[in-house]
């Protein structure tokens, strides 16, 4: 048995403002951009990698939703508590500085973390926090 | 799917905050006060602390202090620096203050602290120790 991690779900709530960040600041290819009815489904990921990928998602659209839960969706990703993920870069500096300077916004700067890691962390557009660190 | 005016205005009001939090993970350690906070929010330090304190369940002096105190109990465990330079490397100018907190979250004054972490870790190796004694966030110490 081989599973690997296909793609992981990231909401998004403005679809320019997600490419800026993952494929202008981050560097990530768009592997695909699906449109229905004004809403985006956009694939992302490493140049390199095409067994993994990011969905960036329209959570608004998730079937099922009563208005109560899509309103509390959107304000736990407009407070940053909805959803993150880790990446990890053999150049860290790098990447911090080619995110920061696309105006993405930065939560952390690279540090030294007293467990052991070096990582650095920002905000993408809808509020997701972005953890990258030091790849040994 | 379009939201009223007052939701758009609702969501505006969470990611100010958000950046508010942002701004204290980010700057902790430099001179910050809820005051500077609040004027480069665009709100007064009151409706801030309330709004605040709604969204995210801590007022932002608590969150800012919480973080200090954090960053505060790494560098008490590496052991190679007094409770005054920590006080003031973490960004509290009061030790006072800071000792307090520091005792109110983890349970012990800091020099207490640093004296037991020594003692906790004598013989394990660094890279041991730093896993096990990981910080970890918002655990507040619990009632004696």
């Amino acid at each position: 048995m081989n599973v690997t991690i296909h793609s992981a779900m990231l909401p998004q709530d403005d679809p320019e403002a997600a490419l800026r960040f993952y494929r202008d600041g981050l560097g990530f290819e768009v592997r695909m951009d699906v449109e229905y009815q004004g809403l985006h489904w956009i694939t992302v990921g490493p140049v390199g990698q095409p067994e993994t990928s990011i969905v960036l998602y329209p959570p608004e659209a998730t079937p099922g939703l009563t208005e109560d839960e899509r309103r509390m969706v959107a304000e736990m990703m407009a407070k940053g508590t909805f959803a993150s993920i880790n990446l990890a870069a053999d150049d860290l500096d790098a990447v911090f500085a080619r995110l920061e300077a696309s105006g993405a916004e930065v939560v952390q700067e690279p540090t030294q973390q007293p467990y052991g890691l070096r990582d650095c962390a920002f905000r993408d557009p809808a509020g997701n926090l972005v953890r990258i660190q030091q790849r040994d | 799917m379009a939201r009223s005016p007052a939701a758009e205005e609702r969501l505006r009001e969470l990611v100010t905050l958000r950046r508010v939090r942002d701004r204290i993970d980010r700057e902790y350690h430099q001179p910050l006060n809820v005051e500077a906070l609040a004027r480069d929010a665009g709100m007064s330090a009151g409706h801030l602390s309330r709004r605040f304190k709604a969204a995210f369940g801590e007022s932002p002096y608590s969150y800012l202090m919480t973080r200090r105190i954090e960053r505060a109990m790494a560098l008490l465990r590496r052991g190679d620096t007094s409770v005054t330079d920590v006080c003031f490397e973490v960004g509290c100018s009061s030790l006072g203050t800071f000792s307090t907190r520091f005792a109110e979250l983890v349970g012990v004054p800091p020099s207490v602290y640093k004296q037991r972490h020594a003692e906790a870790t004598r013989g394990i190796p660094p890279c041991l120790a730093k896993q096990v004694t990981r910080p970890i966030r918002n655990r507040e110490a619990r009632a004696a």
